[in-house]
């Protein structure tokens, strides 16, 4: 209603299509704001490239053979050696590595959301002597370093004869992804409306019905964020495999990529570990590419509340 | 329905509960407790010691170098870190002047930075450390290479094999992997700070450098915070082990320059059969872990604003 009063200094912040420029700002400053512009626009040119350049360097080198990437480590493929992939994805075992992940991260995953869903619902919406010390027995976890329980950890496991196994593997994950998980769902859970769940108890629906048919359809877009956090976390997870998983034949993507680095660092064969790392990095960056909101959202919806 | 209620919720809580009792609790409370035996780790057999392993702690060498390594650690990724952090993610959402005839706005391009820096945040440190330890390789690796072809060729460094530079390339592997991610939650919490602040500083003049310590700053303290306690434990604890594990000579070295704490645990443990001592050195990492937490916590409330 006050559109012809807007002052002229401050343009209408919502009229995205017209693209006069606001010229009331003083002129004394123009000066001092190029200086800043050119200042800042190349800091922020050349981070860009600092990010970039190490990633498509490796594409780059995982093409080459392995006198160019040590002699010319700038210079293109001379021609595209396809044969460096198909080394690390056979001979390397890079495929068995993938294997052992996908199982893991997959089981691990599923399992966290189901059981930290269920924890924090529980949390979230019932009142329980002792709900409050059990929530904070979870989050207290998140402060831990979980280096100081890797030792007693190592035996607990032995002692199971969980040692070594997969499932022993995503049992860990599990534990270790729940103080977070139910942290971040609990506090979903409360914003949902209890309307709903009420008229299904109403209807007839029990306990465990409401949560599985109601509530959890509902909290999709919260178990989306928590998921791609943990994926991640547990796709990329290193010390633990390290400790508890040392049998050759089990060993996760970033134990077997180590493995190939210092292996390689005898034969030489740097393009095969190339290879391999690019293998390994492509899946992560496309989904990101792909899904890039939904990852930026799920990774600092922790950290923001 | 009462009944049925407790039965419900004990049915819920049962597996989680256990599985964190099992795997996280119970390592945790017995890591405190074999703080004060002999124990090797090897055999069943261990006595108490009581405070045996703490004062050998505090002669050990090797376990003050470390604690020095990684209280720098603490102190100086969260400095460049967030400081980096800070000045691209206000250049990206406050710092483009009269485009789109918005007051407020990012600088050209400011959509593809958020995108490109947040790259390396997804890759695992694991990938992130190979990549890099053969960039710093003195012989054949990126950096030296680059520093030959621009004619600096008397100019290169062992990198990791120099114990004056070795921990400082450790940490640039860190502040690479990670300021995106800041870079992401700082342009976040700016998103939600009230435009018209930095319309009304506009219309009195303000230049961009008063702008952002007199609004952007103070308002996205407690943001700063958070990262600053996030950034910290992140440098005590997996991340740095991970990367001085996977790139340094040893690891560790050379001659002890990178070792960091978390990793003096793992060798004490899974390399000297030492686990009670290790597990000692832990309670000493948990100890400055919650210090340091502590400390940040006090420093930063003092300045907390409310808008």
């Amino acid at each position: 209603m006050k559109v012809t009063e807007t002052p002229p200094a401050v343009p209408a912040p919502r009229s995205p299509v017209t693209k006069t420029d606001a010229p009331a700002v003083g002129a004394a400053r123009s000066s001092e704001g190029k200086v800043l512009n050119v200042f800042s626009h190349g800091v922020l040119i050349i981070w860009a490239v600092l990010v970039v350049m190490p990633l498509l360097w490796a594409v780059m080198a995982s093409f080459k053979s392995d006198d160019s990437i040590l002699s010319t480590p700038w210079a293109l493929p001379d021609r595209l050696h396809f044969e460096n992939w198909s080394r690390a994805w056979n001979q390397a075992h890079m495929s068995d590595y993938f294997l052992n992940t996908i199982l893991v991260v997959g089981g691990s995953l599923i399992g966290t959301l189901l059981l930290g869903s269920m924890a924090a619902y529980v949390l979230a919406r019932f009142d329980f002597p002792g709900n409050r010390f059990i929530y904070f027995l979870f989050i207290g976890g998140m402060s831990f370093p979980i280096i100081l329980a890797l030792v007693p950890l190592f035996f607990v496991m032995n002692n199971m004869g969980l040692l070594n196994s997969v499932h022993g593997l995503i049992l860990v994950y599990i534990a270790y992804s729940l103080p977070f998980t139910v942290f971040f769902l609990t506090s979903f859970f409360r914003t949902l409306p209890t309307s709903i769940a009420e008229a299904a108890m109403l209807d007839g629906a029990s306990h465990t019905r409401t949560f599985f048919q109601v509530m959890l359809p509902m909290a999709k877009p919260g178990l989306i964020s928590v998921g791609i956090f943990n994926f991640l976390g547990q796709w990329n997870q290193y010390m633990l495999p390290t400790v508890l998983n040392t049998d050759p034949d089990g060993k996760v993507l970033s134990q077997g990529l180590v493995e190939l680095a210092t292996s390689q660092g005898y034969k030489g064969d740097w393009s095969g570990l190339f290879a391999g790392l690019v293998m390994a990095m492509l899946p992560v960056l496309a989904a990101y590419v792909v899904f890039q909101r939904q990852v930026v959202a799920g990774l600092t919806a922790g950290a923001l509340k | 329905m009462q009944h049925g209620k407790y039965r419900f919720i004990a049915g819920f809580l049962v597996v989680p509960l256990a599985l964190y009792a099992i795997f996280v609790i119970w390592p945790f409370a017995q890591s405190i407790y074999y703080s004060f035996t002999d124990w090797t780790g090897l055999s069943p057999d261990f006595q108490m010691v009581g405070f045996d392993n703490y004062s050998r702690m505090l002669d050990d060498d090797i376990f003050w170098k470390s604690l020095q390594h990684s209280v720098l650690l603490a102190l100086l990724l969260p400095l460049v870190t967030l400081g980096l952090a800070l000045f691209f993610a206000f250049m990206l959402n406050v710092g483009g002047r009269r485009r789109k005839n918005a007051a407020i706005s990012g600088v050209r391009g400011s959509s593809f930075y958020k995108v490109a820096y947040f790259f390396p945040q997804v890759l695992s440190i694991v990938i992130v450390a190979l990549l890099f330890q053969f960039a710093f390789n003195p012989s054949s690796g990126m950096l030296n290479e680059t520093l030959k072809a621009v004619g600096l060729k008397s100019l290169q460094p062992d990198w990791l094999g120099d114990p004056d530079l070795a921990l400082y390339c450790v940490m640039v592997v860190l502040i690479w992997s990670t300021v995106g991610f800041f870079v992401v939650l700082f342009s976040a919490g700016m998103a939600s700070i009230p435009k018209d602040f930095y319309e009304a500083a506009l219309l009195d003049g303000a230049d961009r450098i008063t702008t952002f310590f007199k609004i952007t700053l103070p308002l996205l303290w407690d943001t700063v915070q958070s990262g600053w306690v996030y950034m910290g434990i992140l440098a005590l604890g997996v991340e740095a082990f991970t990367a001085v594990q996977v790139m340094t000579v040893g690891p560790g070295g050379p001659d002890y320059s990178t070792t960091v704490l978390p990793l003096y645990v793992y060798q004490t443990a899974f390399r000297d059969a030492q686990a009670g001592y290790a597990t000692t050195i832990g309670v000493g990492l948990l100890i400055v872990t919650m210090l340091f937490a502590g400390i940040v916590m006090k420093l930063g409330r003092r300045e907390r604003l409310e808008f």
